[in-house]
């Protein structure tokens, strides 16, 4: 294994978590937003309190590791993504501090909980995978060109390809599908047989979307990009896999049964699809300027990196496991039974 | 045009941006110390009120740290977003804090979460305190990853450039250039003294709000003395801060002090307006610039003449240089003013004109912090990593830059205004008397 493919696996790991974690976090806004506006509300709002509340600082936080280890390993996408995301990753910036100023301003202390804002936290987390997920239609190439050695974004190549919008509309259904699994879990053990059974309905009903528009982006990918939708098909057994994962998941919530099973079946298939992507994606990072390895970083940055990494994971490990048995495994708290807000 | 520069607009929103992120990152560096000494205090006095001013303060504290974080993201990327070619550069030799910096904030995120929801969880006060040392220190971590690669960009070294790329990199030596230890020490003593004058500040103002209660005197007074630690420990690496700059960057010193010929016997200039190369209506300190720089009243120090004049920083420094330093004393006399007076009983100090004076200390404190790091930013111009790179050659060459400042300035604006108005909701629908009575009728602190 060389340097490059340790670097690119850690991140494409840490990616991975991030997108799990977040679309719990966007799609519970979501849902709970939608069942507000349908005169529905307060179903949601303890299960976000009690689990979103303490742990959303938590996930940004994979967000940056992503970000900041990307240009740790391969400091030449600074230049070409740097350059060019500067409108996108703005606007998902900004999302993204209404998301954490909603924590902060409605959910601590004051609770300020006017309608506008509910809605406005649950639409960014809509708008926040629409504003992110773009960047994965990028790298296939085509939209980042070249003048006078300087790159830039076509935005009307990017805003009228079927590519860009599959893969926005995978990232919606993902969001929504994901989270809606996780919160039936996560209701059904706070024993919250209402709340069960809504997000139950939901994960049934965005069950199909979202395989659907996955199928879509690698037929979508045949046109756009061969040379990767060739890598794809020679790998079709993973994403087989991945397809027989999902359909134990969504089984297993159809039967009602072993609801934590259906989550780790669903993260399973999630994992496989990702890395069998980024299989396929390899060594490309932006089709055709950029692989893994000419955008390297030196070999002393790159070693002292994975040191850090390695001493870093000893001490999130264990905390992260505390983390989790307070406010994920401890059935008293997530029962609501008790409140320790300072 | 200048705003159709990316260079420049790129400084623009870099400069907001940091400039509002610095106000929640200095708290939320310093404040966890504060709180960690108050329950400390509470647990060995076994004095309810300092547990609940930990609590208090805990309680404010999730907020400033919430916007921080989305604050510090928005920072952290448009560091790759503003400066794609400096990055590109300098992430070969500075990755390494930069990575080390999430793992810091990781740790600390975490904790931060545990510890605030888990009060009254455990039956022994000092498990739950125990559960704040993870979060103090993952915060000074962070902040002392982050203030390297600040001393990276001022004083690079670590590497050698060939053909315009960086080789023989060593990640450790680019770790500990020799701008590191003054400003590690500066950002930390002055993040730990900001933050216990903002805290008297809110004692102060409740006490001339009409609050009678002996918790806010005890806030106040604990407060007052950790602010006279850390602003003592401010004006001493203050003074170190000075010969480091007088041997690195001696270029940055020159142009804060107007100092324009390179001698001996320099006097430290103060205030004053500048005609040419003379300063007007200022006050001269004799010998005190050469004390400053070496330590030695009769020291030779560097004058800008010595620097092309491309290379030399804007001149305007001085009054940043002057606001801080001015602050800094202000808060350290009168601080030291404050304890002795408290300790001798002396009753001046609860006239109201001296209320309203501790008042001041907070805005004044934070004042100061931007005033030092707009005056370490822009002294370093024309370089992003000086001696290598300018801002113009590592800014983007996006053209949109002018949007994404409309943007984030009314962003910073709905933030700003969303902090002051939950915190002061908060404490006012919760004043402390309402809780302690609460408390001692045995229910909890939140209730209503």
């Amino acid at each position: 294994m060389t340097l490059e493919i340790i670097g690119i696996s850690v991140l494409w790991l840490f990616l991975f978590l991030y997108v799990i974690v977040a679309s719990i976090d966007f799609g519970a806004g979501f849902f709970n937003a939608y069942s507000s506006f349908v005169g529905k509300q307060h179903i949601l709002t303890g299960v976000i309190q009690r689990y979103l509340s303490p742990v959303w600082e938590v996930t940004n936080v994979f967000f940056v590791f992503f970000f900041v280890g990307i240009i740790g390993f391969f400091p030449q996408t600074a230049f070409y993504y740097g350059t060019t995301l500067l409108v996108p990753a703005s606007l998902a910036l900004i999302l993204l501090a209404i998301r954490g100023s909603y924590y902060a301003f409605a959910t601590y202390g004051a609770k300020i909980n006017h309608r506008g804002y509910i809605y406005m936290y649950g639409l960014s987390g809509l708008l926040l995978p629409a504003a992110l997920s773009p960047v994965l239609a990028m790298s296939e190439g085509g939209f980042i060109l070249m003048d006078n050695g300087q790159p830039y974004l076509d935005y009307w190549a990017l805003f009228t390809s079927p590519l860009m919008w599959s893969i926005v509309v995978l990232s919606l259904t993902a969001v929504l599908y994901i989270s809606a699994v996780f919160l039936t879990w996560y209701s059904a053990k706070a024993g919250d047989a209402k709340a069960t059974n809504l997000m139950r309905k939901y994960a049934l009903i965005w069950a199909g979307p979202a395989i659907v528009t996955a199928t879509g982006i690698i037929y979508e990918l045949r046109g756009h990009n061969p040379e990767h939708y060739a890598r794809i098909l020679d790998l079709w057994w993973v994403f087989a896999v991945s397809f027989l994962l999902f359909a134990g998941t969504v089984y297993l919530i159809w039967k009602k049964r072993h609801y934590g099973w259906a989550f780790i079946l669903l993260m399973g298939q999630f994992f496989t699809a990702f890395f069998a992507y980024g299989a396929s994606h390899y060594p490309y990072l932006l089709y055709p300027y950029l692989t893994i390895y000419d955008s390297f970083t030196n070999e002393a940055m790159a070693i002292a990196l994975i040191i850090a990494f390695i001493a870093g994971l000893f001490l999130l490990l264990p905390s992260l496991y505390l983390l989790f048995r307070l406010f994920l495994f401890d059935k008293d708290y997530i029962e609501g039974k008790s409140d320790y807000h300072a | 045009m200048e705003f159709q520069d990316p260079a420049f607009m790129s400084r623009i929103l870099t400069l907001l941006t940091l400039s509002f992120h610095i106000l929640y990152a200095t708290i939320g560096v310093g404040v966890p110390l504060m709180i960690m000494i108050a329950q400390w205090v509470g647990i060995k006095k076994k004095d309810d009120h300092y547990i609940l001013l930990a609590r208090r303060w805990a309680r404010g504290f999730v907020i400033t740290v919430a916007v921080g974080v989305v604050t510090g993201t928005a920072i952290g990327l448009q560091l790759s977003l503003l400066w794609p070619n400096f990055m590109q550069l300098a992430g070969n030799v500075i990755a390494l804090p930069l990575f080390m910096e999430v793992f810091a904030f990781f740790f600390e995120a975490i904790f931060l979460g545990i510890y605030l929801y888990t009060w009254d969880r455990f039956e022994d006060q000092r498990k739950h305190f125990l559960l704040l040392i993870p979060v103090a220190l993952g915060a000074a971590a962070s902040s002392v990853f982050i203030t390297i690669v600040n001393a990276f960009m001022n004083q690079p070294q670590g590497f050698e450039i060939l053909n315009g790329e960086m080789v023989n990199v060593d990640p450790l030596l680019a770790m500990f250039s020799p701008a590191v230890p003054t400003k590690v020490a500066h950002v930390m003593a002055t993040a730990f003294m900001t933050s216990a004058f903002v805290l008297a500040s809110i004692a102060a103002l409740r006490m001339l709000g009409g609050s009678k209660h002996i918790y806010h005197k005890k806030a106040l007074f604990l407060t007052m003395k950790l602010g006279l630690v850390f602003a003592i420990a401010t004006a001493l690496i203050g003074d170190f801060s000075g010969k480091y700059l007088a041997e690195y960057q001696p270029e940055k010193l020159a142009a804060a002090e107007w100092h324009f010929e390179t001698e001996e016997d320099a006097s430290l200039i103060l205030f004053g307006i500048l005609d040419g190369e003379e300063a007007k209506y200022a006050i001269e300190i004799p010998y005190a610039l050469s004390i400053l720089a070496h330590g030695d009243p009769f020291a030779e120090v560097t004058g800008l003449n010595e620097f092309p004049e491309d290379e030399r920083p804007p001149l305007w420094i001085h009054y940043l240089f002057d606001t801080m330093v001015t602050i800094g004393m202000w808060l350290a006399f009168f601080s030291f003013v404050y304890v002795v007076a408290a300790f001798r009983n002396w009753s001046f100090i609860q006239t109201r004109w001296f209320r309203w004076l501790t008042v001041a200390g907070g805005p004044l404190a934070l004042i100061a912090i931007e005033a030092g790091w707009w005056f370490t930013e822009v002294g370093r111009q024309p370089w992003i990593l000086r001696g290598y790179m300018t801002v113009s050659e590592g800014a983007t060459t996006s053209g949109n830059v002018d949007l994404m400042i409309v943007l984030f300035a009314g962003l910073y604006v709905i933030l700003g205004i969303g902090t002051a108005v939950v915190l002061t909701r908060m404490y006012r629908q919760n004043p402390v008397e309402k809780e302690l009575a609460a408390r001692e009728n045995g229910k909890g602190g939140e209730e209503e």
